[in-house]
């Protein structure tokens, strides 16, 4: 009975997470269409309900609804299973991301590294997708999307092995609560390497601009999406979005200090840890989510080459100098 | 509580699966990863009875054994790419210039 | 009962996976299948109190290997095998030896069991950590193999740069 009890409660949590997650997402695209759009000078969308805030319920609709074309070359079964690993494998990271103290739905002691093996899998999804759809864009766009997802995990995780060596865990949670221990209650600031190259390599994981190459329109009309459409085409998207949000999630647990607040602001101002830790850690995330849109309307795309270049000669081993004076730093030091 | 010896009749099954393929499928992809299979059933058996007798050096080893496959794959596909330049195929077959 | 259960179905699926695996004509469908087969050998490493190894089995083979092996497959466009060569023409024997392999492995482990020797017990790990355990022996005990793997991986990937480079023209 109670082992039911507990189920219950688990389903219960975990079908409100993705619910809240997927209305999050929704309005990340209308939240990003206002940011560029004022940004350039623009209004962004206005039509549909007040100040178009009904506006991706619109394109949510339009997107079902739509003429779902399958190539007659494709490869069906792996077309159809393409969106599906993509989504499953970026909403699975969610379960263990903590969003107050203690909040998340699987408390993993491997959680950061779980999340670095549902996005090596999501790669697949991306491979996949290209290569089923018989077609040459999207196979390109597929093989330079996988390369350079597989090149900046790489950077990325180096990156963050100096968060774990601070914290001396890799468990989600313990890391914030390491970080509240810090005289300025996060990592941001004496990771400050690891966190510039971290936060370089999430662009570049989620495919987003100024390193969005695999959907360089000019050149591969939409990269692995291209034979997509209709509702396939909505899942991809979905996926990036949440992709995007579990890398501010990321960001703001193991470098901005997560659901907590530093130690120096409570003390000065006792009453906001009243507040609860779940609103500290969305603001982090939509400051996040605002500097990708920010990017995106402020920098043009790079060439894959510079792109590889970035990534191979300059991140990977300015993170690996910055493991090793962390490493001396902890154990002669501190 | 499953008893150890269920673990390694998986591990043998999977062992000699991949073995069997090794000897007689002729594509190198297909022979390569023939050989990851085998070392994963090696993987099985290790961690299963590292777990059994609650020590750690098995696991230890099965962490190598993965750092050895990652190393033995790189460079069996470089050779692949190297060897397909000469012949454009992948069947073992048609690697027979020493043949009289 | 329940852990039975789960057993069964784990092996059941990747005996059966692994069949899948090596029968398939079309590499892709191999490869992915072989991904499958993966993760369902990272959940038996969970049965396994192993959850670290679990995950890098997930990084390191479905991250990396399994992928190096897409992209070959991609690249050097092996979609199709010819019907006739995917089997060698003798293949009777090998199968006997292959059985007769098993069934020696089988005989000699059906009985197999050991004794709980070394200290460090399920609930000893679950206490500290699965990650934190493996990494204190790794560190203390076997520093010098680890830091073997480092040239174990470094010669190859050497090796794979020069031989997959093009010549340069002289």
């Amino acid at each position: 009975m109670e082992l039911l009890v507990t189920m219950a409660k688990t389903v219960l949590y975990v079908a409100a997470v993705f619910g809240v997650t997927l209305l999050h997402v929704a309005y990340a695209t209308y939240f990003e269409r206002k940011v560029i759009g004022r940004m350039q000078g623009r209004i962004g969308p206005v039509e549909v309900g007040f100040r178009g805030l009904l506006q991706p319920f619109a394109d949510m609709v339009k997107s079902l609804f739509k003429e779902d074309i399958i190539p007659a070359a494709a490869d069906r079964p792996l077309f159809f299973l393409a969106p599906v690993i993509v989504v499953a494998s970026v909403m699975t990271s969610l379960a263990v991301i903590p969003f107050f103290n203690n909040g998340a739905i699987a408390d993993l002691n491997v959680g950061v590294l779980f999340i670095f093996a549902m996005a090596s899998l999501a790669v697949y999804g991306i491979i996949i997708a290209g290569w089923s759809s018989n077609s040459k864009y999207s196979f390109f766009g597929a093989i330079r999307s996988a390369a350079q997802v597989i090149s900046y995990e790489i950077a990325m995780g180096i990156s963050l092995a100096g968060v774990f060596l601070m914290a001396g865990s890799v468990n989600l949670n313990d890391i914030v609560l390491a970080q509240r221990e810090q005289p300025l209650g996060m990592f941001a600031v004496l990771q400050i390497v690891g966190f510039v190259v971290f936060v370089i390599s999430a662009f570049a994981e989620t495919n987003r601009t100024p390193f969005d190459l695999p959907e360089a329109e000019t050149e591969l009309v939409a990269g692995y999406l291209t034979e997509y459409s209709g509702f396939r085409y909505a899942l991809f998207f979905l996926a990036e979005y949440i992709s995007m949000y579990i890398m501010a999630a990321l960001i703001a647990l193991c470098y901005l200090g997560g659901w907590a607040l530093p130690g120096f602001v409570t003390r000065a101002l006792p009453f906001l840890e009243q507040v609860p830790g779940i609103v500290w850690f969305l603001i982090k995330v939509y400051a996040f989510m605002f500097f990708y849109f920010w990017v995106r309307a402020t920098l043009p795309r790079y060439r894959f080459d510079q792109l590889m270049a970035i990534g191979w000669k300059i991140l990977i081993p300015v993170s690996v100098v910055n493991i090793v004076i962390t490493a001396f730093v902890k154990r002669w030091l501190m | 509580m499953i008893p150890l010896s269920w673990y390694l009749m998986l591990g043998a099954g999977l062992f000699v699966i991949g073995m069997f393929t090794f000897l007689v499928r002729r594509n190198i992809i297909m022979m390569l990863i023939s050989l990851e299979l085998m070392l994963n059933a090696v993987n099985i058996m290790l961690i299963a009875t590292s777990h059994y007798m609650q020590d750690m050096r098995g696991q230890i080893l099965a962490f190598f054994v993965m750092a050895g496959a990652a190393a033995g794959v790189a460079i069996g596909l470089a050779l692949l790419i190297a060897a397909f330049r000469n012949r454009e195929s992948a069947n073992m077959d048609e690697y027979n210039l020493l043949k009289g | 009962m329940l852990p039975e259960f789960f057993f069964g179905y784990f092996a059941c699926a990747i005996l059966g996976l692994a069949m899948l695996t090596v029968t398939r004509k079309n590499l892709v469908h191999s490869v992915l299948w072989m991904l499958l087969l993966f993760l369902h050998i990272a959940c038996l490493y969970l049965f396994l109190n192993a959850e670290f190894l679990a995950v890098i089995q997930i990084i390191v083979y479905a991250g990396a290997i399994l992928v190096l092996f897409l992209f070959l497959v991609m690249l050097l466009n092996l979609r199709e095998e010819h019907e006739a060569r995917r089997f060698v023409k003798a293949w009777q024997g090998r199968l006997a030896v292959c059985i007769l392999l098993l069934t020696v492995i089988v005989i000699s482990v059906y009985k197999a069991t050991v004794q709980p020797t070394g200290g460090y017990s399920i609930a000893f790990i679950n206490e500290a950590g699965h990650t934190k355990v493996l990494g204190t022996v790794l560190f203390n005990q076997y520093v010098l193999p680890f830091l073997m793997t480092a040239l174990v991986l470094f010669v190859p990937m050497v090796a794979a740069i020069v031989l997959a480079m093009k010549e340069r023209k002289r």
